[in-house]
């Protein structure tokens, strides 16, 4: 598979999951595991361009398909919008689901790239956070998003 | 959590999965979204030794319109189904329910099929496809047959799915001026429902599917004739649970879900303008 533009080819087990393939496999350990049950949003990675919880999807699913990880959003040592606005916004505190819920966030504009702040916490409701409340992340998407809040 | 070590196969297309099902025999396990399946494979609940990938078959991923009604090939995923147009405009309570199956990550991933293969009562897509009256179009080893919805959940995560058949395609009628709605109550967002309903109101008929009211998916029928028999929806709906044993658990005994069944029902009924 190709991982943030690199091809990468291991031989695993067909039961490797996709999150451990990335973290113990590949070496890319920005990708947390928080419930290991597809319920909390920390593994979220891109599958070709789509959020999906890489604890619920096997590495050979992925085989030939573009994975993208936290570790591929910035452009060298520039941050990704995203990035920038969770810095900005204080949008994190422990930072542990940090890494899933920007890579569910920047999915979720590129499918409406101007959210209202509703569609915002729908759109992060597979993303758990056990520290900001929310309110901050909320606010870092809207701020990403650059829009004027009205939706679409 | 790990799933117990597997044979892993992909198949090409319908045809290359009948066969490579006809070849394994009980020892395979279809994988489509894989999120039904994977979960129970990391708790050690299934442990086939053979899965076959369906995942990519592209020619099962498609909603068409086919005259009386769409055609939905079971490897369509939710969020396909979510913001189809058509489905939107001639089967909205299909786009709705779906809508609120799990969130986006999950909806990126399952498919229309494996959630009707998997046979789960608390699921939402069963229920409105219940009160949408679809049929199934499975393939086996002796052909393809159609199956109505009402015959095709036969028990609790059992369906009329044999080991060697693929579920390839979902018939839902065309209802583009019914009224419809589908409520779920849950307590967080991203939750199964606790209790759901979905109604589809069309002329002087109803249809109401009901989420985790029974061992299978089911319908009220009773509500479905009351109202053909021209009750108003609060009289109607006092009779959603009649007959049905949903189960108990830690969010709800079994007489709060069926005070919850008569509440979702009789809302569900209103806001279709039965
Ligand atoms: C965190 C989480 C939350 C969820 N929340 C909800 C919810 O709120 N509401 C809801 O309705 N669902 C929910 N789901 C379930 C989700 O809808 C699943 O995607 C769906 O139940 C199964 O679809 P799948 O494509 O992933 O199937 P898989 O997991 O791949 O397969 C499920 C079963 O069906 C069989 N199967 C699959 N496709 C076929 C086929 N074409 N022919 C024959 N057999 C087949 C498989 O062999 C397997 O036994 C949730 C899942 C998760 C992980
Ligand atoms: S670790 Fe995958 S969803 Fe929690
Ligand atoms: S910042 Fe700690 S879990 Fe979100």
């Amino acid at each position: 598979m190709t991982i943030n533009g690199t091809l990468v080819s291991l031989d695993v087990e067909p039961r490797t999951l996709l999150v451990h393939y990335l973290r113990d496999h590949a070496g890319l350990t920005g990708t947390n595991v928080g419930c290991d049950t597809s319920s909390c949003g920390a593994c979220t990675v891109h599958l070709d361009g789509e959020a999906v919880k890489s604890c619920t999807v096997l590495a050979v699913q992925a085989d030939d398909r573009e994975i993208t990880t936290i570790e591929g959003l910035a452009d060298g040592d520039v941050l990704h919008p995203m990035q920038q606005a969770f810095h900005e916004c204080h949008a994190l505190q422990c930072g542990y689901c940090t890494p899933g819920m920007i890579m569910a966030a920047v999915s979720l504009l590129d499918e409406v790239p101007n959210p209202t702040e509703a569609d915002v916490r729908e759109g992060l409701e597979g993303n758990l956070c056990r520290c900001t409340g929310y309110h901050n992340i909320v606010q870092a998407v809207l701020q990403a998003a650059g829009g004027d809040g009205g939706g679409r | 959590m790990i799933p117990a070590a597997f044979d892993y196969v992909r198949a090409e297309s319908a045809g290359h999965a009948l066969e490579l099902l006809a070849e394994h025999g009980d020892e395979a396990k279809l994988l489509a979204g894989g999120h039904s399946l994977i979960p129970l494979m990391k708790f050690r609940l299934a442990a086939p030794a053979v899965v076959v990938d369906i995942g990519r078959i592209t020619e099962l991923s498609y909603v068409r319109d086919a005259g009386d009604h769409l055609a939905i090939g079971a490897l369509t995923r939710h969020r396909d189904i979510e913001i189809s147009e058509l489905v939107g405009t001639q089967a909205g309570l299909l786009a709705a329910a779906t809508s609120k199956v799990g969130d986006p990550q999950v909806r990126h991933r399952g498919t229309i099929g494996g959630a009707l293969a998997h046979g789960d009562p608390a699921s939402d897509i069963p229920a409105a496809l219940l009160a949408l009256r679809a049929t199934m179009v499975v393939e086996g080893p002796d052909g393809q047959r159609e199956v109505s919805s009402d015959d095709f959940f036969t028990g609790f995560l059992e369906t009329t799915i044999g080991e060697q058949d693929l579920l390839t395609e979902i018939r839902v009628p065309k209802v583009p001026d019914a009224g419809w709605s589908f409520q779920k109550f849950n307590r967080r967002a991203q939750d199964w429902a606790i209790v759901g309903a979905a109604v589809l109101v069309n002329g002087g008929s109803c249809g109401v599917g009901l989420v985790n009211m029974d061992s299978r998916p089911v319908r009220a029928a009773g509500v479905e004739s009351a109202i053909a028999g021209g009750a108003d929806a609060a009289d109607a709906a006092a009779s959603a649970a009649d007959g049905l044993e949903p189960p108990a658990d830690l969010n709800a005994g079994v007489e709060y879900r069926q005070h919850l069944a008569r509440v979702l029902t009789r809302r569900g009924l209103e806001e279709a303008g039965a």
